[in-house]
This record gives structure tokens, C-alpha cells and sequence, in this order.
């Protein structure tokens, strides 16, 4: 192994490697802060240039530069204007939005930018070291597995909402899974739900209504609201705040780098559950370790939870290489594509890679630890400059907002009845926000509907019958802890007001 | 009766035309074969259905929160609505609606700088030359990177160019 790494090593600093790196960071940043193109898009556009390179350790560390790039440039776009531009960033704009509607947008983003980098390098020690024993055990998942641990994830996240906001959340889910359901189904070919409209056959896109419910209520609140848009006002009270954390702040999200970083892998690791949940579970889970003022400050721009999905992202994302590399399995949508680049290059991911291509194995998990450093430096003297882009005023900021929203929907399919649906949607998710119904439940709902559906037909149909639910000791753990984390807030309700009863009469 | 009660009860409506059609149309249009499927394309649309609507009714039934706070500086004050400029909010969603029909026929270039122009315009930008330059300038220099860079095609001009 040792012979491997070293090999990798070498490969990996040339110079012509180095300039890999740096190029496909740049890019991918700057590409990636474009509503409507994730670094799936941006690696499937890439892909001619890194076949044209033909040598494929410099191809792949393009990619994997790409990659990393393309997931920094999403989270200053959920940052800065609330537009998600990929499912693994919605959790990142929870938090990261609020800082920056605080004029804290240069924090914000040094914070994504290091926890980005911990998660990335926690992951790559992670992948150095255990690929292939993770890849074992990772396979160990089954169908039935995936789905209840996606039902503990939307559960997760409904619990979490707040108290009071349960079935309100619960409701959104459902929402959201029912909108996963329209269009042709994974299993079979026939159109469900689309009303005899033809466009719908594909179903609806998950950016348009992650556009929808994000960015163009907010934009439209900025409308309707002067008051609340911190930005094109001069005065130095809504100018820019600092970009340096204090040493609190450090301390306070160090230990959730750590636990997320170590969390997200993990996810990253299991074929299917991919960086989206990693980010969606890591928020939730340290929203719910936080104690007193700490949990309520979540969703109001609070470091931590911007801290953990950023990490959690991140580290999933080098833990989707592990089957990848070691198995051939893509665990997520981008490494499908990367997959395919592979496979264009006349590599063969599998058990043999690590022994046939050795300098190419470690090369690539090498040179995704010195993507994480280029993106670190070449991200945090930009920041600046970047969150200088709230200071546009108003007028020609939300039209811009509202262009992009719209550009990004409309350039994924390259349709305009997209368009037509983004404006319905996002008028219907601004009457719900009105109404003070959570939006974020609503998109995982649909972003997991599909997988949920896949891997509920398959365990399904492997046991004649939801039978598995029970036979699996794992899937009834999974399932019933699902079931725990919905009374969790009502629990814990009680808990304190009973403990407040205690302290009143003590008193 | 509150606005998210109203909502719920709209929900509750989808939720039966919903599972309606996953009982009844799509029940009656299997195919043979597919009688004795263990999982069917309406099978979890039914689970999903009922879900949404005992949900729904938890929702509606369920005594109000006391501790739901109204007073969130982050969203709009329900009680203070005259006070919101909702004339310019839907002028903007009009122009939207007007970009998303006009885009295919007048061109990604016409179309944007139009958007951008009047968006400012509707918001109260009266600089009308930097606002048409700016709007100009980035619709040329988005469509080049978006077909000429990335190769996704964006019909520039109206279609008698």
C-alpha cells in the first residue's frame, strides 16, 4: 500500500497535476455558483476536455477539482441569495442565508469554506485508510435498510422543524413525496399524475422546485418588504462585517466538524445516500444535541448549523469515491457520470483498480486532499470580493435574483413550461411560508421520494409484502427510531415544563 | 379559520383526488400480468394518499400551539399586510410570466435585457442608461458562457433573425 501511495504521491504534485487541480477548482466554483448547474452538469460538460487530456490520472484529478469546486460554488449561492443550486447545499442555506441577511455573509462563508475543507480532509484520511474495508461493510446495506434509513432522515428533519411544527412538517414531506411521484416511475415506464400534460411525463425537476421554494419567495419577501433587504444601503451599520471567526466561534464548531465530518463520510459511503442526506442528517442530528439558546438560534443563522451540513457535504462527498473506486458501484449521480469518464479513459473501477492502476487509485484520493487545500486557498481571499455581491442595490439585485432563479431552471431542461411551473410553485411555496409551513421538509421529501419508491419496491418484492419492516432487525430498528424522533419534541415539551413545575415549587 | 388551517383543508382535497386516482383510474388500468404484482406504480401514491390525509386532519383538528410565536422578524406580520408592496410583487411575477412566454420567440438576449430593464424599472430604478447597459451587458456575456462555453444551446435573437 505503502508503494501505492507513494506512487500516487508523485504522480499527484507534478506540475501539470498541480495546474489540474487549481483549474478544475476554479472552474467548478465559478461555474457552480450558477443556480441550475451542479457539479453533475458541470462534470458531464467536462468530460470531452478530460477525455481530450487522455492521460486519466490528470483527467480524474480535473474532475475531482471540479467536483470540489462545483460544491464550494453552490454553497455561496444557498449563502448569499437563498438559491440552492444542488440538493446537497439546501441544508447549508438553514443557517448561512440568515448570517448573511445579518451582514455576516463574509463569515459565513469563511465558515463553509474551512468546514468544507475539515469534512473534505477528515474524509480523504478516512478514504486513505479504509476504503476497502468500508466498501464490505457498506454492502451489508439492503434495499430494505435504505429505505427506512431514508424514512428516519425525513423524520428526522420533521422532528427537528420545532415544536408545534410537527404535522406541519409532516405535511410538507408528504407534499413532497407526492410531487416525487408524478412522471414516469423507476420501476415502470407508465406516466403517473401528469394530468395529460406531456412535459410532465419526465416529472417535475428538482431544480425548479428547489428554486420555487427557496429563492423566489424570499426574493419575492424582499419585494414585498423593503425594510428586510440589508442590501444597497450604504451606511456602515449594513456594511459587510468581518470574514475572521473568533476563537469562541472556533471552538464552538470545532467538535461538530469533527462528529459531522466522520458522520458524513459514512453516508457518503453507502451507495445511494450520497452527500444530500449527509448534509440533511448532520444538520439535524447537531440541532438536536444543541442545548438552551444554541437550539434556538438553529435557523436563524447560527455558525453550527451552517458548520454541520457544509462538513457533512463534504466528507460524503469523498466517502461516494469509496464504492466507486473499490466496488465500480457510483454511490450518488456525479459519481455515475464520473464513472462513465472512467470507463472513457479505459480504466475499470473494481476490486482490481487498486492493484492493476495503483498510481492512479492513490493519485485521485490524493489529489482530492490537495483540491480541498487549492479551494481553501484560493476561496478565502475571494471571499471579499464575493460577498461584496450583496452590496448591489435592491433594484438590480432581486431582478438578478429572480433572472437566475429562472435561468437555472430553465437551462437543466431546456423548457419553458419549467418556467411556467417555477412561477406557480413559487407563489404556492410563498403562501405556505406565509402560513408559516417549513419549505425544507417539502424538498427532501421530494428529492428522497424517488429512492424511497425504488428501494420500497425492491424490498417489496423481495419479501411478497412489507414483511420486511419486522424480519430485518435492522430495517425495525431503523424504523422505530423513526418512529421515536416524531414524539421526540412532545417529549421533551413535557420534560421541561415538568421540570420547570419542579423548579417553581422549589422556589 | 386561520390560513394554515385553510391550507390543510385544501391539502386534505389533494390528498382525496390524489388517492382517487391511485384506487380507482389507475386500479382499473393494470394490465393482467400485473394483478398479482407485490408493487405496483399506484401502490405507494395509495400509502401516500391516506398518510396526507390523516396528516391533514391532525393539522385541522389539533388545538392551536401556544407557544407558535407570530412575531418572527424573518417572515411577513400577518396582521400589518396593507403595509407590504404587493402591487410590485405581482408586476414582477407578471414579468416572469411574460419571460417565460416570450423567451422561445424574442430570443434569450432580447428577452433577459427586457427582463432586466423592467424588473429595475418596476423596483424603482430610474439611471436608465446604467440600468440598460448593465442589463445588456450581462445578457451578452451570460449567453456566451452559457452556449458558446458550455455548449447549451440559447437562441439569442427573435426568430426572423
Amino acid at each position: 500500500m505503502l508503494e501505492g501511495l507513494l506512487q500516487g504521491l508523485e504522480t499527484a504534485i507534478s506540475i501539470q497535476n498541480l495546474t489540474m487541480v487549481v483549474a478544475g477548482c476554479l472552474i467548478g466554483t465559478i461555474i457552480g455558483m450558477l443556480p441550475g448547474l451542479g457539479p453533475m452538469s458541470i462534470i458531464a460538460i467536462m468530460i470531452p476536455i478530460a477525455i481530450k487530456i487522455g492521460d486519466p490520472s490528470a483527467a480524474l484529478i480535473l474532475l475531482a477539482g471540479v467536483y470540489y469546486g462545483a460544491i464550494f460554488g453552490g454553497s455561496t449561492s444557498s449563502i448569499l441569495i437563498n438559491a440552492p443550486g444542488i440538493a446537497g447545499t439546501v441544508a447549508t442555506a438553514f443557517d448561512g442565508y440568515p448570517l448573511a441577511r445579518k451582514g455576516e455573509a463574509g463569515k459565513a462563508l469563511t465558515i463553509a469554506a474551512i468546514a468544507s475543507f475539515a469534512g473534505g480532509t477528515v474524509g480523504a484520511i478516512l478514504l486513505l485508510g479504509f476504503a476497502p474495508a468500508f466498501a464490505t461493510v457498506a454492502l451489508l446495506f439492503h434495499s430494505a435498510e435504505y429505505f427506512a434509513l431514508m424514512i428516519v432522515g425525513l423524520c428526522a428533519i420533521a422532528a427537528f422543524t420545532g415544536t408545534g411544527q410537527v404535522a406541519k412538517a409532516l405535511m410538507m414531506t408528504v407534499l413532497g413525496l407526492i410531487l416525487a411521484t408524478v412522471g414516469e416511475s423507476a420501476q415502470f415506464n407508465a406516466p403517473r399524475f401528469t394530468m395529460g400534460i406531456l412535459d410532465l411525463q419526465s416529472g417535475i425537476s428538482f431544480i425548479t422546485l428547489a428554486m420555487a421554494l427557496f429563492a423566489l419567495p424570499e426574493a419575492l419577501y424582499l419585494v414585498l418588504d423593503p425594510k428586510r433587504s440589508s442590501t444597497g444601503d450604504n451606511s456602515s451599520e449594513k456594511k459587510i462585517k468581518g470574514l475572521r471567526i473568533s476563537g469562541q466561534e472556533a471552538k464552538k464548531i470545532m467538535p461538530v466538524i469533527g462528529r459531522q465530518s466522520i458522520q458524513g463520510f459514512l453516508i457518503g459511503v453507502m451507495p445511494g445516500a450520497g452527500a444530500t442526506i449527509a448534509s440533511f442528517l448532520g444538520y439535524a442530528v447537531e440541532r438536536n444535541i444543541a442545548k438552551g439558546e444554541d437550539r434556538a438560534e438553529f435557523g436563524k443563522g447560527s455558525i453550527k448549523g451552517l458548520a454541520a451540513p457544509e462538513t457533512a457535504n463534504n466528507a460524503a462527498c469523498t466517502g461516494s469515491f469509496v464504492p466507486l473506486l473499490t466496488l465500480g458501484i457510483p454511490g450518488s449521480g456525479t459519481t455515475a457520470i464520473l464513472l462513465g469518464a472512467l470507463i472513457a479513459l479505459n480504466v475499470t473501477p473494481g476490486p482490481r483498480l487498486m492493484v492493476d492502476n495503483p498510481s492512479i487509485f492513490w493519485a485521485v484520493i490524493i489529489s482530492m486532499y490537495i483540491g480541498n487545500v487549492v479551494l481553501l486557498i484560493l476561496n478565502l481571499p475571494l471571499i471579499p470580493y464575493i460577498a461584496k455581491l450583496l452590496l448591489v442595490p435592491r433594484t438590480y439585485l432581486i431582478p438578478f435574483i429572480l433572472f437566475f432563479t429562472m435561468m437555472g431552471s430553465y437551462i437543466g431542461q431546456n423548457n419553458a413550461t419549467e418556467l411556467l411551473l417555477l412561477i406557480g410553485m413559487g407563489v404556492v411555496a410563498t403562501i405556505l411560508r406565509f402560513a408559516r409551513f417549513p419549505l425544507p421538509p417539502m424538498l427532501i421529501g421530494f428529492i428522497l421520494g424517488q429512492m424511497i419508491e425504488d428501494n420500497f419496491a425492491r424490498a417489496m418484492n423481495l419479501t411478497d409484502g412489507v414483511s420486511f419492516m419486522w424480519e430485518r432487525p435492522m430495517t425495525t430498528l431503523l424504523l422505530a427510531s423513526a418512529f421515536f424522533l416524531l414524539f421526540l419534541p412532545s417529549i421533551r415539551e413535557r420534560l421541561s415544563k415538568r421540570k420547570h413545575q419542579i423548579v417553581s415549587k422549589g422556589d | 379559520m386561520p390560513l394554515d388551517r385553510a391550507i390543510a383543508g385544501i391539502f386534505i382535497l389533494i390528498c382525496l383526488i390524489y388517492g382517487y386516482t391511485a384506487f380507482v383510474p389507475m386500479e382499473e388500468g393494470l394490465l393482467p400480468f400485473e394483478l398479482n404484482m407485490t408493487f405496483l406504480p399506484n401502490t405507494l401514491p395509495k400509502y401516500l394518499s391516506v398518510l396526507g390525509i390523516v396528516i391533514g386532519l391532525v393539522i385541522v383538528l389539533q388545538p392551536r400551539y401556544e407557544g407558535a410565536s407570530d412575531s418572527d422578524p424573518n417572515e411577513i406580520d400577518q396582521k400589518k399586510l396593507l403595509q407590504y408592496k404587493f402591487s410590485q410583487a405581482l408586476f414582477l411575477l407578471g414579468l416572469m410570466l411574460a419571460y417565460a412566454l416570450l423567451l422561445r420567440p424574442i430570443g434569450f438576449v432580447t428577452t433577459t435585457t427586457l427582463f432586466l430593464a423592467f424588473g429595475g424599472i418596476i423596483l424603482g430604478e430610474r439611471r436608465l442608461v446604467i440600468l440598460v447597459s448593465i442589463s445588456v451587458f450581462t445578457s451578452l456575456v451570460l449567453w456566451y458562457l452559457v452556449q458558446e462555453v458550455l455548449g447549451i444551446f440559447l437562441r439569442p435573437w427573435p426568430w426572423f433573425f
